[in-house]
């Protein structure tokens, strides 16, 4: 049997009189690489706030890596890594320079830090312009800049929200190797999208949510079986009657 | 806490005030430019003192107008008024309203009664004959309306030979033991408020940062990683104060290149930044209670001048002339305090360690402090931090 590096049980937010996560439960193994699915508001991304310990649940309980995400926060912070959503990146710092932030309050050593940095920036193909100003990035640069952000300390379980969005192709074909290579290496990934051509390359498994409540749950090919279709998108659209991107 | 963490965010902050031109305009050449202007204005260029054209009217009634001739002389002999002395009030209100003059000193009727009666009994207030020296100012030139009611303030200081052990006098306009500077010029008398001037403007740099860092989701993403509130904030604390210490200096230099040339020794110059550096904690506060207002960058640079504003007003050298209900005021804000001791140190020529000196770096102390932590609490219950 596997050992559990994510467990959640009937996981309760709620925003005034909107639940944005309806009792949601599962488990990540440990160097699973987990898909966790919806449309724009589903409630992924205040799944993962509250996995990181940003966001209190109303209701319901969180492990990560073994560590209560509410009582014990500061150790799961030491496991993590999360890329956002959002592209935060500081603009007005060099590549190199926003790497070193993050690996400094990730207390790295200078060596190490260095050597992952030029790892990292090569596989992202950020190498020719890790000495520019990041405000001086495409839109995709930026995106994979803020993937070494997050993996910059080599953490055990990645969080990684949505992180090919409004990427070209090549780019997202980078991100995808190189989030095979992380599972490769053993590391538990959560990965949010709504791109169901990206859950099928890289998921082991995938949750499907739908107004805050897990609707699915199982590896791609089991689900696709069971709804006797050709893929994940038409597994969304049998479990709830639409697309799943209509709402974006 | 982990240094690491601390002197990396402290080190980012540092390169945005360098690299991003908008906070470096308003963090560093604005205080410059600042500079350079009011000390143009003021007569700190080109070597020559300003010289502000003054009206004099005696109404001292007295057998003997010694004390009157006494101070028509002192005014004259600091080589900053021209006076030119009128019949009546009436005249020299209008040569005021024509803009022959800048000002005009109404010497009252009790004047050398009252001078007389000071320099019988120096130290006892009860024994004196109170008179009250009235000073028009020509309303359209803000120079004048700055510069001449210290410049008065000195005279009647140096007439009334004040010292601190003696710090009052039956004069209306009150003075203090002004200067060791040999031609003093109005550089010098607002040149202590500039060091406080240019502080002030942290606590529009402070609040944005914030605002901004919170918009675009580095906050959160701080948040993400083992860093603890308490090195994040000493680690904005820090570069803030440097900032501030560069921004004193860069004053200094300025001010001192425009003439500014105190008679004080090394630990004076030492003090001063030791309180700029407290006073900064104060505006890192006021950002914060600002950030924790204000949804965002734009708002934050807003809502900033409510901060901003009475501290500029009530507490440096901007508020010299106005009324004494404002000044009153001005005792509410910490610039004020900065501004009073850093005067008291330059202009007075105080000791740092001086009883006033002194209490004014204790409410400095107290009340940045009071305020950062206020700021800090604020912002850390509205938004984690």
């Amino acid at each position: 049997m596997n050992e559990s590096a994510i467990q959640v049980e009937n996981l309760v937010k709620k925003f005034e009189d909107v639940t944005a996560v309806d009792g949601i439960s599962l488990q990540v193994q440990k160097g699973e690489l987990f898909g966790l699915l919806g449309p724009n508001g589903a409630g992924k991304t205040t799944t993962i706030n509250i996995l990181c310990g940003l966001a209190k649940p109303t209701n319901g309980t969180a492990k990560v890596g073994g560590f209560d995400v509410q009582k014990e926060t500061a150790k799961v912070k030491t496991l993590l890594g999360v890329c956002p959503q959002e592209t935060a990146i500081y603009p007005y710092l060099k590549g190199t320079e926003n790497i070193d932030i993050f690996g400094n309050l990730h207390v790295m050593d200078k060596n190490t830090l260095k050597t992952r940095r030029a790892m990292l920036l090569e596989k992202m193909g950020l190498a020719g312009d890790a000495k520019r100003k990041a405000e001086k990035y495409s839109g995709g640069m930026k995106r994979r800049l803020s993937l070494i952000l997050a993996l910059i300390h080599d953490p055990q379980i990645a969080f990684l929200d949505e992180p090919t969005v409004a990427m070209d192709p090549q780019s997202r074909h980078a991100v995808w190797d190189f989030i095979k290579e992380l599972k490769k290496d053993d590391k538990t990934i959560i990965l949010t999208t709504h791109y169901m051509e990206e859950a099928e390359e890289l998921c082991d498994r995938v949750g499907i949510i739908d107004h805050g409540k897990l609707i699915a749950l199982g590896t791609p090919r089991d689900l696709i079986s069971k709804s006797k279709v050709k893929n994940l998108e038409e597994v969304f659209i049998a479990l709830t009657g639409r697309k799943i991107r209509e709402e974006v | 806490m982990k240094l690491q963490r601390v002197v990396a965010l402290t080190k980012k902050e540092l390169k945005k005030t360098v690299r991003e031109p908008a906070v470096l305009f308003m963090i560093f050449l604005f205080p410059i430019v600042f500079v350079f202007a009011f000390g143009a204005s003021f007569g700190g260029v080109g070597g020559g003192e300003p010289v502000y054209q003054v009206g004099v009217v005696s109404m001292d009634q007295s057998a003997s107008v010694n004390a009157s001739q006494t101070l028509l002389t002192a005014m004259s002999d600091t080589q900053i008024l021209n006076v030119q002395t009128y019949a009546d009030n009436h005249t020299a209100q209008n040569a005021l309203s024509q803009g022959t003059i800048q000002a005009v000193v109404v010497i009252p009727s009790e004047f050398s009664q009252s001078f007389a009666s000071y320099q019988a009994a120096p130290t006892e207030p009860n024994a004196w004959t109170n008179a009250t020296i009235t000073l028009y100012l020509d309303k359209g030139s803000l120079v004048a309306t700055q510069a001449v009611p210290p410049i008065i303030q000195q005279v009647l200081a140096t007439l009334a030979g004040q010292n601190q052990q003696a710090p009052s006098s039956p004069f209306s306009l009150e003075t203090a033991s002004l200067v060791e500077v040999q031609t003093p010029s109005a550089l010098d008398f607002i040149a202590p408020g500039m060091f406080t001037f240019a502080s002030i403007f942290l606590i529009m740099m402070v609040a944005q940062s914030f605002a901004t860092d919170r918009e675009n989701g580095m906050m959160k993403r701080i948040r993400i990683t083992p860093t603890t509130p308490t090195e994040f904030m000493t680690s904005q604390v820090l570069s803030y104060m440097v900032i501030a210490l560069i921004q004193a200096a860069l004053v200094f230099v300025m001010v001192y290149l425009m003439g500014f040339k105190p008679n004080v020794g090394i630990p004076a110059y030492a003090f001063a930044f030791v309180l700029v550096l407290m006073f900064s904690l104060s505006n890192v506060g006021f950002g914060l209670i600002t950030a924790t207002i204000a949804k965002s960058p734009g708002a934050a640079t807003g809502i900033s001048f409510l901060f901003v504003l009475p501290q500029l007003f009530l507490g440096t050298f901007v508020g010299a002339s106005l009324s004494s209900a404002a000044q009153v005021a001005g005792k509410f804000v910490p610039s004020y305090y900065v501004t009073d001791a850093l005067t008291s140190l330059f202009l007075r020529g105080a000791a740092f360690t001086s009883p006033l000196v002194l209490l004014d770096f204790a409410v400095v102390s107290v009340s940045c402090v009071a305020i950062l932590a206020v700021g800090v609490i604020l912002y850390g219950k509205y938004f984690k931090i």
